[in-house]
């Protein structure tokens, strides 16, 4: 199974839009988490609101993670070891409040830590292959010196 | 003699913001007696076993629900009494970080992941006032913001 998710505060129907497109192509079940959806999908189901707990458990059924550049989302995806592709909200079509889910990507594709599609044709072309693989495995916490750092200060 | 762990707040609203905000003060539980405060009920789940504080959601398009949430803050940090607070985002962990300034509490910002290129400004008005601003990002540190690591734990 392949899980979509958007994220919780906007509409983002054009990332929607073309995963329902070359849903026609994928011969697996697409769930899609969404919300204000402007359009009826032909390929994919869409489910408006999850409770946290009924999101985790698609998140861990998914073979493949296809998310807006959110970072909860990365995250999750990392430390489950699953493969996710991102795909950033552009706050000059309406998507966002600002432009930092394009940064995000292009920060975490300079990493090479998650696949990265910065438009409709490499978004297509990652969702038809059929080999991602986890591309990063993060650990279960922040970086030691950090929390250190916080402790250390707290006292 | 066995001694009283010392409270903190850790809050955040729902998303990125929790989990980056969980990878940062589960790791502390040991240290600290940690109350989790967040914007979405559900999200008591995540910690079992700790006490969880319900706080009401908003952004700076409706920040005039700072208001009352701020005094709401007040309250709970006077009945709870933290020593310290920690937030990751957004506005309602910026409005508990500006309570429990006001009620000399220790407060600590760590600035989103996401905001690669300059800190959130969320996090840039929490540089006025908090106690400590950390940033994820090394080439975003100054002589104010503090880099010591990111909650990828790398």
């Amino acid at each position: 199974m392949i899980f979509v998710t958007i994220g919780t505060q906007v509409s983002f129907d054009r990332f929607i839009k073309i995963i329902d497109e070359v849903a026609a192509q994928i011969d697996e079940e697409i769930v899609a988490q969404v919300c204000q959806l402007g359009f009826e999908t032909k390929n994919i189901k869409t489910i408006d609101f999850l409770a946290p707990d009924e999101f985790n458990e698609l998140f861990s059924k998914a073979r493949l993670i296809v998310s807006h550049a959110g970072m909860g989302t990365i995250l999750l995806a990392l430390q489950q070891h699953k493969p996710i592709i991102i795909f950033p909200r552009v706050a000059a079509l309406g998507e966002h409040r600002n432009e930092h889910q394009l940064a995000t990507a292009e920060k975490f594709k300079e990493l090479g830590s998650v696949y990265v599609a910065m438009n409709e044709e490499e978004l297509k072309t990652l969702l038809l292959q059929n080999d991602l693989r986890p591309l990063a495995e993060i650990g279960e916490y922040a970086s030691r010196s950090l929390i250190e750092a916080i402790e250390d200060f707290i006292g | 003699m066995k001694m009283d762990k010392k409270k903190i707040f850790a809050v955040a609203s729902i998303g990125g913001h929790w989990i980056q905000l969980l990878r940062i003060a589960k790791p502390m539980e040991e240290k600290f007696e940690v109350v989790y405060l967040c914007t979405h009920p559900k999200c008591a789940t995540m910690v079992e076993g700790h006490q969880f504080i319900q706080i009401e959601d908003y952004s700076r398009w409706d920040a005039w629900k700072m208001i009352p949430s701020f005094f709401r803050m007040c309250r709970i940090i006077r009945r709870e009494n933290p020593v310290a607070i920690i937030s990751t985002g957004a506005t309602p962990g910026l409005t508990c970080l500006l309570a429990g300034k006001m009620l000399g509490k220790k407060t600590i910002w760590v600035d989103s992941i996401a905001n690669v290129q300059h800190l959130s400004l969320s996090g840039r008005l929490a540089s006025k006032f908090a106690s400590r601003i950390y940033t994820q990002w090394k080439d975003l540190a100054t002589s104010k913001i503090t880099y010591a690591g990111n909650i990828l734990g790398e």
